[in-house]
């Protein structure tokens, strides 16, 4: 069973919330005070774009977070509950959508520079999508797995 | 902590300046209102912007999105947007996405008024 685990309706006001907790369990479970700052950026960067794929796609479910303290490292996996069949069928849509439709390229743009921020920041992050939706997992080492001298 | 805003207008010797303050988190929910404000002060004629961000907590890549799309309407003007930062944690996201090279950062406010080039 996770070690925490957060849903929350995919509203942009509860990502804030999402984080303060993965910061408040990455503190518990060992991880470095200074990448704390990191945690919180990422998972706010993954819920950030989770929230905006359910808006895109009208999908009511929550988005989901779980956080697990782990022997050596911390892990969070945030789930959004767009499909790869889901996806492409917006993308359909959205290919017939209005030459200069430009609030929906800034949110697209939005949603890359998110990713390129996790990328840039979490050493240890991997984007799967499959039948149940898409999930971002990244994982950071805690305290007890620096070697000792 | 929500967002805080304002603005005021400082002669530089470039010309008028308006300085937008800005206080807490921008995040995905408060981003907008930034935007709002960015907006409204292009339309109202304000073009040449400098962005004080010593009072930001937090900076995600929507607040990034914002600024991207302030600097945009601005130019459009052949106006500016500066940015005034010292935290190293705010100065780190701007770097990981390259955004250093896109926008002019600045130590204090008085440099950013007074930067004409």
């Amino acid at each position: 069973m996770a070690t925490v685990e957060l849903r929350f309706s995919a509203q942009p006001e509860h990502v804030r919330t999402a984080r303060l907790v993965a910061a408040a369990v990455a503190r518990r479970a060992g991880v470095d005070e200074a990448v704390l700052d990191e945690v919180r950026l990422a998972v706010g960067e993954a819920c950030s774009r989770a929230v905006g794929l359910h808006r895109s796609h009208g999908i009511t479910a929550p988005v989901r977070v779980v956080l697990n303290e782990e022997e050596k490292a911390f892990s969070i996996e945030v789930g959004d509950g767009v499909t790869a069949a889901g996806d492409a069928a917006a993308g359909e849509a959205r290919d017939g959508a209005a030459p200069g439709d430009s609030h929906e390229s800034d949110a697209e743009g939005e949603d890359e520079m998110g990713l390129a921020v996790i990328s840039g920041l979490v050493d240890d992050v991997e984007v799967t999508s499959g039948d149940d939706g898409g999930v971002i997992r990244m994982s950071w080492p805690t305290a007890s797995a620096v070697a000792l001298p | 902590m929500d967002l805080s805003l304002s603005t005021r207008n400082v002669s530089g010797p470039g010309g008028d300046r308006t300085v937008v303050e800005v206080g807490g988190e921008i995040d995905v929910y408060t981003a907008p209102k930034l935007r709002e404000q960015l907006v409204e002060l292009v339309n109202d004629g304000s073009y040449h912007l400098v962005v004080d961000m010593e009072g930001v907590d937090f900076l995600d890549s929507t607040g990034l999105g914002v600024l991207v799309g302030g600097l945009k309407r601005v130019r459009a003007h052949e106006g500016s947007l500066r940015l005034v930062c010292n935290q190293e944690r705010i100065l780190k996201i701007f770097r990981i996405t390259g955004l250093t090279k896109v926008f002019p950062i600045h130590t204090t406010v008085d440099e950013a008024v007074a930067a004409t080039d």
